[in-house]
């Protein structure tokens, strides 16, 4: 499982730190990087899906990996506005449940008008497939707009503000899903009651295949222009504005990416589980996932995907001890935010590509190690260069 | 005269404004102009009457004693504090209702008195994201990676280390940010500074914390910045050896308000100068 997910993470900022390089060093051509990557993803999309053919994993393991996968777009996505942006929104389950019914309502609606029946979407006819694509970017889009409408006030304010803001709009999004209906007078939510009849449509393969566009989306966006704006907005404020960085447009572009994934996320989870109601999408989730980005490391992708596998994956393990989960689960934050506040990656992001240019130059850890014993054997102490 | 105002487009100039120098040529319009500039925060008068002029390739020094209102002069030219009185103009345009990044746009960039760098950004990154005007590519070829983005990234890649190059940091490209030493952030400040493509540079006391050698190379890099891309300098210090050594004009404030002005030499001998400095000398 978590070799799987490594495949998909590439670095979001190469954490440098080598210093000065010595030499020219040899460098995998992009072309390669990514096709590497891409055949990893590809390997495991098909061996998960040969082993949920063959049996060996069981309806009910694929089910909670479908849940892993949900929860991992959601990390990562709340990870571009807490560990990219530097912001903390409270309000990450609202634009999930925005993207739910989005691409939900959309769905069915679709159905029947197209009359694809239930089970084409659970078997996957090419034209249920399309309406279910284009109801995920349907769900996403209607979460970018909440996150537009929610981002443009919310992001004038900062820290607790701004959480309190995000939270309190998030309730007003669920309170609205709950409402809707009996006070405009549709048939769209059917409030308390609940969604049903949600075909189920999410299966590991388009889960996973999300998964992986997701976090490659989000790695391209951080290692462009906009994402160098939107690091240098988190890193200093003042100064990226000074340096010509429209500081307002690219907090709200970010809280509008994320909201975007979020509720693709959302459309997923609606397929995966059948039934939505108001009350899925409270406060607690957005704790959830953001305890799974603090956890994880503020702005380390692998981090968070690592993070949301655990997180989601030992509550069901625990099932028999049910009682004691929580207890385990908090102690669990505790024992990390006392001796790995920046949680348990860091910022570090793991790059196959790095390994492999590693390899490429015999540049391994243990040689460096030595090199510097060496040098300091030879009484060179650090650079003279340094001072203060 | 303030109905047109927030309109972008150049203002006649009517140099009224008292320049440092009055032989100096300015060019059709000054590149950086204030008139009559002020900001008071609730009672208090931080800066009031503030004027300058600056030519294209001019190098101007601010000096005064500490909470003389020197970077507060900055704040308001870059529009970090809204002016309550008086107008800037960049090359022409009037700044008044721009952004602090639109500010820049229009040709000002700035350092910091103390070091504002994206520390957890490498070096490289910190020139890209100067150069993030610069740069076209819409966010969906950048997401998608198309060819645009790999022939724009290649390009500014190129770029960024040349500008490295100016004060030979291009072996430092992959360091983070806040890894450098001291004097190196200064200088990457500045770097960064220049990715903007500014038409002034205005320095905030670059020479704080540096020893006489550093100071002196720093002298040197200031008139090479100059010359190289014919941009205007203007700057804060405290730092008297820096300041007329490298100079051409220096106003020197003290209580918000320009006591005296001239070239280095006048200021030296100006008696107004000396008594915001050292107190007023007894009579005899």
């Amino acid at each position: 499982m978590e070799e799987e997910l490594m495949n998909k993470k590439r670095p979001i900022i190469s954490t440098g730190g080598r210093g000065p390089a010595a030499g020219e060093k040899k460098r995998l051509p992009m072309a390669a990087r990514y096709a590497i990557n891409a055949v990893l993803v590809l390997v495991v999309l098909v061996i998960g899906e040969l082993m949920i053919d063959g049996g060996a994993i069981t309806r009910y393991q694929s089910t909670v990996l479908e849940q892993v996968g949900v929860y991992i777009i959601l990390a990562v996505s709340l990870n571009i506005a807490t560990g990219y942006l530097g912001q903390l929104p409270l309000g990450h389950a609202g634009f999930m449940s925005v993207g739910a019914y989005g691409c939900a309502i959309f769905v069915m609606r679709m159905g029947d008008l197209l009359g694809v029946g239930m089970r084409d979407f659970t078997t996957g006819t090419p034209l249920s497939i399309l309406i279910v694509i284009a109801g995920l970017v349907f769900g996403g889009l209607c979460a970018a707009i909440a996150g537009v409408i929610i981002g443009i006030p919310a992001l004038r304010l900062k820290g607790d503000y701004l959480a309190i803001i995000t939270l309190a709009f998030a309730e007003i999004i669920r309170v609205v899903m709950l409402n809707i209906d009996s006070v405009l007078g549709f048939t769209l939510t059917r409030g308390a009651k609940g969604l049903t009849g949600i075909p189920g449509y999410s299966s590991f393969l388009l889960v996973f295949g999300c998964v992986a566009l997701v976090c490659f989306l989000i790695h391209t966006m951080m290692k462009s222009r906009h994402g160098r704006a939107i690091l240098a907005i988190r890193d200093n404020e003042i100064a990226a504005e000074a340096s010509g960085v429209n500081t307002t447009y690219y907090k709200t572009l970010a809280f509008v990416v994320s909201a975007f994934f979020a509720g693709v996320a959302g459309g997923l989870y609606a397929g995966c589980i059948g039934v939505l109601q108001p009350a899925y999408f409270g406060f607690m989730k957005s704790i959830e996932i953001l305890v799974m980005v603090v956890l994880g490391g503020m702005g380390s992708m692998l981090g968070s995907a690592l993070s949301a596998t655990v997180l989601t994956i030992l509550p069901e393990a625990l099932r028999a001890f049910s009682e004691y989960r929580m207890i385990v689960y908090a102690v669990v934050l505790i024992l990390v935010m006392i001796f790995r506040p920046q949680g348990l990656l860091g910022s570090y992001d793991f790059s196959l590509s790095r390994i492999i240019e590693r390899v490429m130059n015999r540049d391994f850890p243990w040689k460096k190690k030595a090199e510097s014993a060496a040098k300091e054997a030879a009484g060179e102490g650090v650079s003279a260069d340094a001072e203060r | 005269m303030p109905s047109d105002k927030k309109k972008h487009r150049p203002v006649l100039v009517q140099v009224e404004t008292p320049n440092l120098i009055p032989e100096r040529d300015l060019g059709s319009i000054p590149v950086l102009q204030a008139e009559h500039l002020g900001i008071d925060f609730g009672g208090l008068t931080a800066v009031d009457d503030f004027n300058i002029a600056m030519g294209r390739t001019e190098i101007s020094g601010l000096i005064g004693p500490n909470g003389a209102g020197k970077t507060t002069i900055f704040n308001l030219l870059t529009n970090v504090y809204k002016p309550t009185r008086g107008t800037v103009l960049i090359d022409g345009y009037d700044t008044a209702g721009k952004s602090v990044a639109d500010v820049n746009r229009m040709g000002i960039a700035r350092t910091f008195q103390n070091i504002r760098l994206f520390s957890k950004m490498t070096v490289e990154q910190n020139v890209l994201v100067g150069f993030g005007n610069t740069m076209k590519t819409h966010l969906i070829t950048d997401m998608l990676r198309l060819p645009g983005h790999w022939k724009q990234e290649a390009e500014f890649h190129d770029r960024a280390l040349e500008l490295l190059d100016i004060f030979d940091m291009r072996t430092y490209a992959d360091t983070l940010a806040g890894n450098l030493p001291y004097g190196a952030q200064r200088r990457l400040e500045i770097l960064r500074a220049l990715a903007t493509g500014p038409k002034v540079l205005l320095l905030d006391e670059p020479a704080a914390g540096m020893n006489p050698a550093e100071t002196e190379e720093l002298m040197e890099n200031i008139q090479k910045i100059r010359d190289e891309f014919q941009i205007a300098i203007l700057l804060i210090e405290h730092d008297m050896s820096l300041v007329m050594g490298v100079c051409e004009v220096v106003g020197v404030l003290d209580y918000g308000k320009i006591i005296a002005k001239g070239t280095p030499e006048q200021i030296q001998n100006d008696p107004r100068v000396i008594e915001a400095y050292l107190g007023k000398q007894e009579v005899k």
